[in-house]
């Protein structure tokens, strides 16, 4: 068999064994990259050398007797929003091209520990903002299943490099639907884990309270083993827990009898595609025929997740955004360039309602209107290093926090998440999982909704709320449509309940083979 | 609920974006469009519901407090787009002279 026709427990298990050696399996996956990343172009960084050096030194330690780590040998791609010392970071920006971090993300050096092979740094939306990943500023990805259509996002690269079978695992991040959105357009499995499970250490913040990385694999066998290594504590940040992590991949043949699977009526209204529809009615049969009982529940607040997700994650994301001001890293405005910009054409006589006016702000002078050639360089950095989505995201988080809006926004924000999180602890009271569709419809194409902000935030529907609440979800394939693409399923647990939810979905990818399929794109050369 | 451009020209400088004429006319149709979406929020009754900024309910996690290995200066400025050796240099923070 060979290495990228591979599951990655099969892989890690061949190399241990030595029927397989990590510089086989690195140069299998390195291959395909080759072949096939022009057309999808998942990939903004691969570290050829980097990764063939990684892979002989494993070999080498494994024929010298020493213990090999836990993904000895195993190819993972890594999303371009984790830090790596030896590779570029870019968070698919132009204000962070070419950037260097100084560390590595604690998950990226976790992998490393594990003696994982670390093959590229794939394709995003810029900062994680979008589900399409057309907001790249290094150009959309390609769907593997049929290349006009977006992968989602905002971890695109991640999911369209697995269902491609270019790395047999890659790394994600969810802070909206990130990593299960595109697992569920592309066909593969994808697990955002309770809020704090993930070190966040060294991944690029979006929205802190939202944000945590996960595994994206081809079952969740393979996100079980994945998320076994990336999992647990770091004093490094504050927000990751320190409780034990669990052998992920030691319990998920246990039969499902017993279990209870929320089904939300809700969630079948208008504006789900009837064959994606009929795919996550067939999925609960399924769980049903796998011993689970299905129960429909009631998610009250469902219906206010996207609002207020679209004020949270812009909030915190105009802070954390803050950083990127052209001084200690990143893109910085040439002095003198440049048309000059409007804020100087701010009559400060003319101060707007219900915002308190900033001290010198809009103040006249040789710098084209801002208030010091510091600020000036500010703005245009920012400006010119930032695409439009995550200015307007920047934008309207620093409205909804401003003076005269903070409590008719971002406060009341925060109320309506306390209300969806009640849903899910009600919700769990009754049932052990919460089951239905990732996405509204199986695909769109590039360029669909790009032209309409508010059509693309609606895509994150079934999605925003996990987030919100900090619980866990997983994405799977559960069908296909009737033009060949895959059709996704999410299972929510409660927060740490990951061993279950990768239980179900193992059950479930014993009892069906949706997630065998390959795109055709993924077929070896004759 | 619609903003009007000076409201938006306001919010970019506050959020240190530079916007031109042509991006100005943009965000105050997108922002007016998406602000109006999320104000549905206010038809939900929250009166009795207090804030939630953060899904855990740990707070206030310290570390002890003895000095440890940080990064170095030259790590520190390995990025930046100017320094001297020591310091990130920026243009004057002051009036509008002397860009680094």
């Amino acid at each position: 068999m060979q290495p990228s026709d591979m599951s990655a427990v099969d892989l890690v298990n061949a190399v241990r064994q030595g029927d397989l050696t990590a510089l086989r399996a690195t140069e299998a996956f390195l291959e395909r990259i080759e072949r096939l990343d022009g057309q999808i172009n998942a990939f903004l960084a691969v570290d050829r050398e980097g990764a063939l050096r990684t892979a002989a030194a494993i070999d080498d330690k494994r024929k010298s007797g020493k213990p090999l780590g836990p993904l000895a040998g195993l190819p993972v791609a890594v999303k371009d929003a984790l830090c790596t010392s030896d590779l570029p970071t870019t968070c698919a920006s132009k204000m962070l091209a070419g950037f260097r971090p100084p560390y590595d993300a604690e998950v990226v050096a976790r992998l490393r520990a594990a003696d994982a092979v670390i093959v590229g740094k794939t394709n995003m939306d810029e900062f994680a903002m979008g589900g399409s990943n057309e907001n790249s500023a290094f150009g959309p990805v390609h769907k593997p299943w049929a290349l006009t259509r977006a992968p989602g996002g905002s971890s695109g690269g991640s999911a369209a490099c697995v269902a491609a079978d270019m790395a047999p695992v890659a790394i994600g991040s969810d802070t909206g639907g990130s990593i299960r959105q595109p697992a569920g357009l592309c066909g593969i499995t994808g697990l955002k884990p309770t809020y704090g499970r993930v070190s966040r250490r060294g991944l690029v913040a979006f929205a802190s309270s939202l944000d945590q990385i996960g595994p994206m694999a081809r079952s969740a066998a393979d996100c079980a083993l994945l998320l076994e290594t990336i999992a647990g504590h770091d004093p490094g940040d504050a927000t990751s827990l320190d409780l034990p992590v669990p052998a992920y991949g030691t319990d998920l043949e246990r039969p499902l009898e017993g279990v209870r699977i929320g089904r939300v009526p809700a969630h079948f209204g208008a504006g789900l595609d009837p064959e994606v529809a009929h795919a996550v009615e067939e999925a609960f049969a399924a769980f049903r025929a796998a011993g689970a009982t299905v129960i429909d529940i009631d998610m009250p607040h469902a219906d206010a997740g996207v609002a207020t997700y679209y004020l949270v994650a812009p909030c915190e994301a105009s802070s954390n955004l803050a950083r990127y001001d052209g001084a200690h890293y990143g893109h910085r405005a040439e002095p003198g360039k440049g048309h000059r910009a409007e804020p100087g054409r701010l009559q400060p006589a003319q101060p707007v309602s219900g915002h308190r006016a900033e001290p010198g702000s809009g103040q006249g002078n040789a710098s084209g209107g801002f208030e010091s050639a510091l600020v000036e360089m500010y703005c245009r950095s920012r400006a010119e290093g930032f695409g439009p989505e995550v200015k307007r995201r920047i934008m309207l988080g620093t409205y909804a926090l401003s003076a005269g809006y903070y409590d008719a926004y971002y406060a009341k924000a925060l109320k309506v998440r306390r209300l969806i999180r009640q849903d899910y602890l009600d919700a769990f009271e009754k049932v052990d999982l919460i089951g239905g569709p990732v996405s509204a419809t199986a695909a769109f194409k590039l360029g669909e909704k790009s032209g309409d902000p508010l059509a693309m935030y609606l895509v994150d529907l079934y999605t925003v709320c996990t987030n919100l609440a900090g619980v866990g979800g997983i994405s799977f394939p559960c069908g296909f449509t009737k033009g060949g693409l895959p059709i996704g399923f999410q299972l929510q647990a409660p927060a740490l309940a990951e061993p279950l939810l990768l239980r179900a979905t193992d059950r479930y990818q014993h009892l069906t083979d949706w997630h065998r399929r390959r795109p055709a794109i993924a077929a070896r050369p004759r | 609920m619609s903003l009007s451009r000076n409201d938006v020209a306001k919010v970019g400088l506050l959020a240190r974006l530079a916007l031109s004429d042509a991006d100005l006319d943009t965000m105050t149709r997108e922002l007016s469009s998406i602000v109006g979406f999320v104000g549905q929020l206010e038809k939900i009754d929250t009166a009795d519901v207090a804030p939630l900024a953060h899904p855990l309910d740990t707070q206030n996690v310290f570390r002890a407090d003895v000095p440890k290995p940080s990064l170095t200066t030259a790590e520190a400025l390995q990025s930046a787009p100017r320094h001297d050796g020591e310091c990130f240099l920026v243009p004057a923070v002051l009036g509008d002279t002397g860009a680094a």
